[in-house]
């Protein structure tokens, strides 16, 4: 039972690490990117238990969280409901909406995949755009309520971080929680042979579906949130780029790890804060950091960083030793 | 349990060097969003380069009341929420005292509750009117209403009585709103919407559209959109033999347009600002001497055209330096001198802002222009 007692600990220290993290900081301009950690947290989580961890790959992750964005948006503003209701609605009709589409889509495999995903995240796209009367058009939907409980509005950065950080944790503490049980374990088996799976008595299919819908409601929660801490949405912020932008995260944080979700979605919004010293030459500098990660760290961050400081370590016992 | 430590302490180390920035004083700090990059890098760009060269020369004459100006400029590259993280970092990091930007309405919009919120002036360089309507009260914008400009090709559609049109727009921003302003005011001016079609802001070929619009009863053409899709659809109305008159929106009012649909071009009438026909406007006009001096100042220093999506970040400056030698320090200060601007004769037009209208510009702000020979003829 150590390793349990392990995992709590971790758990415990990095929710001690969110909780004091705005005393140090203040009420700066990092809360607000710090905030914006946290729901790209939520996003590379739910893409990660499909791709880190059933080995499915979705490049339309993108279209879910925007459709928990809109219909959080819209429900109210146009039809001033309230945001909570908002967000259970948005999350429940895109995990329903994940579950029907998904039988027919997870039948594919590999690149077929990748494209039929693609071609979902595209048309939910063209949706926000061309619906003008529904989502706005191009030029967004304004106007969205803060979430509030009984009177106390989560109107200011400081208010918004908690919010979203204690969705985070939640979410973390749940994927952690599903990754070490039954289904998690039924999940790698998946990720490891298919058919294998399936001999050993795991219903494949079915439990593909569901992981993809867990997924995109996760997204439907990430995008509601976004939705109204933002206050405003446009279609730009849920294309295809993003959808991408958010496989990289996963890939740099760490394939098949909470952690790395938490690690890489960290390092994809802060560091193009950083860059911006670089100014014209920012996107530059940063591929090149990606490309170099990737190619040093295949295993992700939450592997790279202790086999890093290892190797460090390494390197300066070994001095010590042919000093002496 | 040590590499978890490991790995939150290297997180934490990199979040809070992001932290670290340099205050410096004795000068005005201005902040700028603008989308250089990403689909709408034809206004960011152009923008971009104007503010930069206007406060360089502002410096270079000794500043405003003394103190030089410093522009601190951040890439939205068109996205919504970079610009809103942008605009928080100016705000709470670099401490500036006025915003100008952001290129697009939607990243304005998004911006807009930050400016509302933390009390700094933002003089947004996008055309929808939207943002300025209703009025808000930290909100101000440069960019020519679209409704102007729709305002004004109708004017014309009424002079040759032409009554029925076809309209083509874009599905981006730009033409959701020129789409919008175009059927809301046609009933005004007895003109009769007899197609309304939309094309894809990458699309390469239109002539599916024209063709429907061939066969309709339209007598003009109107379209709306921004460089490529129009040079294309003039192109196909050409090459399908449509003789009816085409208009264009002031999206396409730059020599980049000409370039792009060459030949095809000839005869399109365009609402545009006053900048691209400054040397042909009579002595008399206001902003003549403004205008001409822009377009040499931006061809030294660029080597290319000055247009009037660079002027919306030149008179957003300008604005801000009328403000400030009117006395104005505090953000606060800069709003109540900004809304008290009155003829400053601009590069979009003459702007005139007061409590009830922070647009502040008239209808006279739009020229018709027609192409002939490859330049731009004022059309009278």
């Amino acid at each position: 039972m150590f390793s349990k007692h392990r995992e709590i600990f971790k758990f415990l220290s990095l929710v001690l690490v969110v909780l004091i993290t705005p005393l140090l900081v203040h009420e700066g301009y990092l809360l607000n990117v710090l905030i914006f950690v946290g729901i790209h947290t939520i996003l590379s989580l739910a893409l990660n238990l499909l791709l880190g961890y059933a080995g499915q790959i979705s490049l339309g992750q993108a279209g879910f969280f925007g459709l928990g964005a809109y219909i959080s948006g819209i429900l109210t503003t146009t039809h001033a409901i309230n945001p909570w209701i908002a967000m259970l609605a948005a999350a429940t009709i895109v995990t329903t909406l994940a579950f029907f589409v998904g039988f027919p889509i997870l039948k594919l495999k590999g690149h077929y995949l990748a494209m039929a995903t693609l071609g979902l995240g595209i048309i939910i796209y063209i949706v926000f755009n061309e619906a003008v009367d529904r989502t706005g058009g191009p030029s967004g939907l304004s106007g969205i309520p803060n979430l509030s409980i009984a009177g106390y509005t989560f109107n200011t950065d400081l208010k918004n971080y908690y919010l979203i950080w204690t969705f985070t944790l939640v979410a973390m503490g749940l994927s952690l929680n599903l990754v070490h049980s039954r289904i998690g374990r039924a999940l790698r088996a998946i990720h490891d042979s298919e058919v294998a799976a399936r001999v050993m008595g795991v219903n494949a299919r079915v439990l593909k579906v569901q992981i993809f819908a867990l997924s995109a409601g996760l997204s439907a929660i990430a995008g509601s949130l976004y939705a109204h801490t933002m206050t405003f949405i446009a279609p730009a912020s849920f294309g295809f780029n993003f959808s991408v932008e958010l496989v990289t995260m996963v890939i740099i944080g760490g394939l098949a790890s909470i952690y790395g979700s938490l690690l890489g979605a960290a390092l994809l919004t802060v560091l193009p804060e950083m860059l911006r010293a670089f100014q014209d030459y920012d996107i530059i500098v940063y591929g090149l950091l990606l490309v170099l990660m990737t190619m040093f760290m295949p295993g992700g961050l939450v592997k790279g960083i202790p086999e890093l400081f290892t190797s460090i370590r390494a390197r300066a016992t070994r001095k010590v030793k042919t000093d002496a | 349990m040590r590499r978890i430590l490991l790995t939150l302490a290297t997180a934490s180390v990199c979040i809070f060097a992001a932290s670290i920035s340099f205050a410096s004083s004795a000068t005005i700090k201005i902040g700028a969003l603008f989308s250089v990059t990403g689909p709408p890098s034809f206004l960011g760009e152009p923008e971009r380069n104007s503010a930069k060269m206007v406060v360089d020369e502002i410096n270079a004459k000794g500043g405003i009341k003394g103190k030089k100006l410093e522009l601190v400029v951040y890439d939205t590259g068109g996205d919504a929420t970079k610009a809103v993280q942008a605009a928080n970092r100016l705000i709470k990091e670099d401490k500036v005292v006025a915003i100008i930007g952001p290129s697009t309405t939607g990243e304005s919009m998004a911006v807009i509750p930050v400016a509302e919120k933390e009390g700094i002036p933002l003089v947004s360089c996008a055309a929808g009117s939207k943002i300025t309507d209703p009025v808000k009260k930290w909100v101000f914008k440069t960019a020519q209403n679209d409704g102007l400009a729709v305002a004004k090709i109708f004017e014309h559609l009424n002079k040759k009585k032409i009554s029925k049109i076809a309209i083509l727009t874009v599905s981006d921003g730009f033409g959701a709103s020129g789409r919008e302003q175009l059927k809301s005011n046609a009933a005004k001016y007895g003109i009769q919407i007899v197609v309304d079609d939309t094309y894809g802001p990458k699309d390469t070929d239109m002539t599916s559209q024209i063709t429907k619009i061939r066969g309709s009863q339209a007598q003009a053409v109107i379209c709306w959109g921004t460089n490529p899709g129009p040079a294309v659809i003039a192109k196909n109305v050409k090459q399908l033999g449509v003789k009816l008159p085409l208009y264009m929106s002031h999206g396409v009012s730059s020599k980049k347009f000409i370039e792009l649909a060459g030949d095809a071009s000839e005869g399109i009438i365009i609402p545009s600002g006053r900048v691209i026909v400054a040397d042909v406007l009579p002595s008399s006009d206001k902003q003549k001497k403004n205008l001409i001096a822009f377009v040499k100042d931006y061809q030294n220093h660029y080597k290319a055209e000055g247009d009037h999506f660079g002027g919306h970040a030149w008179d957003a400056i300008m604005l801000l330096k009328g403000a400030i030698e009117r006395g104005a320090e505090t953000p606060a200060a800069i709003r109540d001198q900004l809304e008290k601007t009155s003829g400053l004769a601009g590069i979009g037009g003459i702007f005139t802002y007061s409590a009830t209208d922070h647009a502040g510009l008239g209808k006279d702000a739009f020229v018709l222009v027609e192409i002939k020979n490859k330049d731009w003829s004022l059309v009278k």
